[in-house]
């Protein structure tokens, strides 16, 4: 697992102004996903660009639990669905069960907390674990809370789930309309992405890859091992929540059928696509995901398209176990200054105890 | 270095930004066609492609003096990827007509996304649950194919009168569709006097009905059974193999040709099952028959076709016909379209088909029972036609709203 999760570390960074800091690599991004919306239609902006950002902030709680923690999570979806139904029951919804009616400001924040809460307490069941069994514990959480979802009428009314979900209106502007819903994601995503980054690089970011490299000795010297995980779980609960709360809003449903077993293994794939290495990582592949997903029919036809999308994801591990990020650094260019490519590169320099 | 960092760029942009490559012809009118080929109901979704493209074929793949151009959108059966399919084929592909989707929550939810996009119409695949028409329907939905309730007319009678069947449990899948069959099939069979003790909901997909086979009480004189595809393949196998004994009535999709024509020991629990539904395999009307040749044209194709392939015919044929009538002039959004889909009334393999004011049809439903032909395949042998159901029943509309919506426990009589 300590493999496949080898995060980087860079212990030595100098002082150095805001703009060095953050890196050609990251403005370069910004500076593209800021103007996207010129160049897109509505369709790219929302159902390729938003549900790519959602879909990614979901794999990067994975990304953040695995890559740092080397705890392989199944149950990231499961956490997004529970923000989803929070705000299914809590908001509004024209399924005639609950819907109280919350405000946004008061049940969006709510939802993303009872999703962390939730991503805790899986986590603190699921620490005792370690690698295959942190794996088999979190699936049968996401397998058991989505029959009992879809076989819940009380609470989660069953099969159908709840519909009739608007995102809110609120400063003037519909939040599902495609391009305040596009830079909603976009805000989202780039608060957790670059809460990650900053997370990884301090105290606790340290202590927990340490003790994802060696709980033992880490324990020996006196650190709250468990404590330490199961904080990481509520952070990667937040960001899953938030994630939770943006896909509602997008799809205006939810039903059993999000948080299945079928899209809980597509957020693994996402994030493995995509790279364990670095919180970018989980974005790539949600993009190649989403694109292949979309337009594979398109390519084969409706017979075979979920083979041809089964080839690719091969296709990309078998050339690069590391996913996408592997394969940018094996193509990056060589003179790359202190951006993210050599965050990443940091990786070979890691000790191994 | 940067050639290599531009192009790389340049190719991200141009993926993420390109519109759809399919240069749209001036003479062409798409049509999105949405329907489950994944997932547990894969086998139904391919055969209602079947029956769509013998509709398209019927007519040389033209409408409105335009070709016609079919653009496939895919689901699992789950109402959120139905919804995420219609997207994609409206606001990527650009389609203005939608026929699909296949199975009930689709349907329902579809209906809601209908309402988002009052310009592009949407014609019913094979999705059959009530409230997708009855309560809250979409001015932009129609639904040529009958819903659920309505494909049982005739069952309860039959099993109460000829059968004798006075205690009935029923099985069937936890979610909108099969709530309307049971829905049907108790309307008639409670109101003759028959009792239903026990009614087992179990989730799509379900490997195993041991648990299932074991709280079905002894006494009952039959088991309705209402499951689909793959479901209904397992339940009847285990059933067999647990040595089960009580006689089977069928849902419309329980022995409809997907299930029928699956290997392994289905045959002894089948035969002599009576069911209801919009098709009957034997029926020798030569509307039927004709469709039924033209049908096994289409590669892979049953022996006789399923009603799913039934619907989505009826529903294509419905738009080609609708196309016919405006010259495929759908450049006033759709109005036009909308208003001949709405007056349309047609022959179809099982006879005429109108809409009501909800856009529902109303049209014959046939009751039968599973036979051997002389070929050794099970077949639907046709035994009583029900004409011109409506899908209130025949009941006064107010008096059939005040019967409530269909759910797990709506109706009951024990």
């Amino acid at each position: 697992m300590t493999d496949l999760a080898s995060a980087g570390r860079n212990t030595s960074l100098p002082a150095r102004s805001w703009l060095e800091r953050i890196g050609t690599g990251h403005i370069l991004l910004a500076v593209f996903l800021l103007i996207y919306p010129l160049m897109a239609s509505d369709f790219f902006l929302t159902q390729i660009g938003g549900y790519s950002l959602v879909l990614g902030m979901i794999a990067l709680s994975l990304m953040l639990l695995a890559g740092y923690g080397g705890m392989v999570s199944l149950a990231q979806i499961t956490v997004a669905g529970a923000a989803g139904y929070t705000v299914a029951i809590f908001g509004e919804n024209n399924s005639g069960i609950y819907g109280f009616g919350w405000p946004w400001w008061l049940y969006a924040p709510f939802a993303i907390l009872l999703a962390s809460l939730m991503s805790a307490l899986i986590g603190w069941i699921a620490v005792r674990t370690e690698g295959i069994y942190t794996i088999m514990i979190t699936l049968a959480v996401a397998t058991a809370c989505f029959y009992f979802a879809q076989q819940n009428y009380a609470l989660f009314n069953g099969f159908p789930g709840y519909n009739g979900l608007r995102a809110p209106e609120a400063f003037g502007v519909y939040w599902r309309d495609p391009v305040p819903y596009y830079y909603l994601c976009l805000a989202t995503a780039t608060i957790a992405y670059a809460a990650v980054l900053y997370a990884a690089r301090s105290t606790f970011g340290l202590s927990l890859q340490a003790i994802r490299d060696n709980p033992r000795r880490m324990r020996a010297i006196g650190f709250d091992v468990t404590a330490h995980k199961v904080f990481a779980w509520w952070l990667a609960g937040l960001i899953a929540g938030a994630a939770g709360v943006l896909l509602v809003w997008f799809n205006g449903r939810i039903s059993p059928g999000t948080i299945s077993v079928g899209p809980a293994i597509n957020i693994l794939v996402i994030a493995i696509i995509g790279g364990l290495r670095h919180p970018i990582g989980p974005f790539l592949g949600a993009v190649v995901v989403v694109m292949m997903q979309t337009f594979a029919i398109d390519i084969v036809g409706a017979e075979r398209f979920n083979t041809l999308i089964g080839l690719v994801f091969l296709a990309i591990v078998f050339v690069s176990p590391d996913g996408i990020l592997g394969l940018w650094e094996r193509f990056k260019p060589r003179t790359g200054g202190e951006d993210w490519s050599s965050f990443v590169k940091g990786r070979s320099d890691k000790t191994k105890t | 270095m940067i050639n290599k960092r531009t192009l790389l760029a340049l190719a991200l942009a141009t993926g993420l930004t390109a519109p759809a490559f399919a240069v749209a012809q001036a003479e062409s009118v798409k049509i999105g066609l949405l329907a489950t080929f994944e997932g547990a109901f894969a086998v139904l979704g391919e055969d209602s492609a079947r029956g769509a493209m013998t509709a398209v074929e019927e007519f040389d793949g033209t409408a409105g003096g335009k070709d016609i151009e079919i653009v496939r959108g895919s689901s699992d059966a789950s109402p959120d990827s139905a919804v995420r399919a219609a997207r994609k084929l409206v606001e990527q592909d650009g389609v203005k007509i939608l026929v699909g989707p296949l199975s009930g929550d689709e349907g329902i939810a579809v209906k809601d996304f209908a309402k988002t996009h009052p310009d592009v119409t949407f014609i019913n695949g094979s999705s059959a649950a009530q409230d997708t028409t009855l309560r809250d329907p979409a001015e932009n939905f129609f639904r040529f194919s009958t819903d659920g309730a309505q494909w049982m007319a005739g069952l309860g009678e039959y099993v109460y009168d000829e059968k004798g069947y006075r205690s009935v449990a029923t099985v069937a899948e936890d979610y909108s569709f099969p709530y309307t069959q049971v829905f049907g099939f108790m309307a008639a069979f409670c109101k003759a006097g028959g009792k239903v003790p026990s009614k087992s909901w179990v989730p799509i997909g379900n490997k195993d009905y041991s648990s299932v086979i074991a709280a079905i009480p002894d006494e009952v004189d039959a088991i309705y059974v209402a499951l689909g595809g793959a479901d209904a393949v397992n339940f009847l196998s285990q059933y067999n193999d647990a040595g089960g004994q009580a006689p089977l009535i069928g849902g419309s999709i329980t022995v409809d040709q997907t299930v029928l024509t699956a290997k392994g020991k289905l045959r002894d629990v089948l035969i002599g099952t009576p069911a209801a539904g919009p098709t009957a395999d034997t029926n020798d009307d030569p509307a039927w028959t004709k469709f039924v040749e033209d049908y096994k044209k289409q590669e892979g194709a049953f022996p006789s076709p399923s009603l799913f392939a039934h619907a989505y015919y009826v529903g294509m044929k419905a738009a080609i016909l609708a196309l016919n009538e405006v010259e495929g002039d759908l450049s006033d959004g759709g109005e036009k379209f909308r208003a001949a889909l709405a007056d349309l009334e047609f022959e179809t393999p099982t006879g005429m088909v109108s809409l009501d004011e909800n856009r529902n049809a109303i049209a014959d439903i046939y009751l039968t029972e599973v036979t051997e032909n002389e070929n050794g395949e099970l077949v639907n042998k046709l035994i009583k036609t029900t004409p011109q159901v409506n899908q209130t029943l025949g009941i006064d509309r107010d008096e059939f709203m005040a019967l409530g919506a269909v759910s797990r426990d709506n109706p009951s009589c024990e």
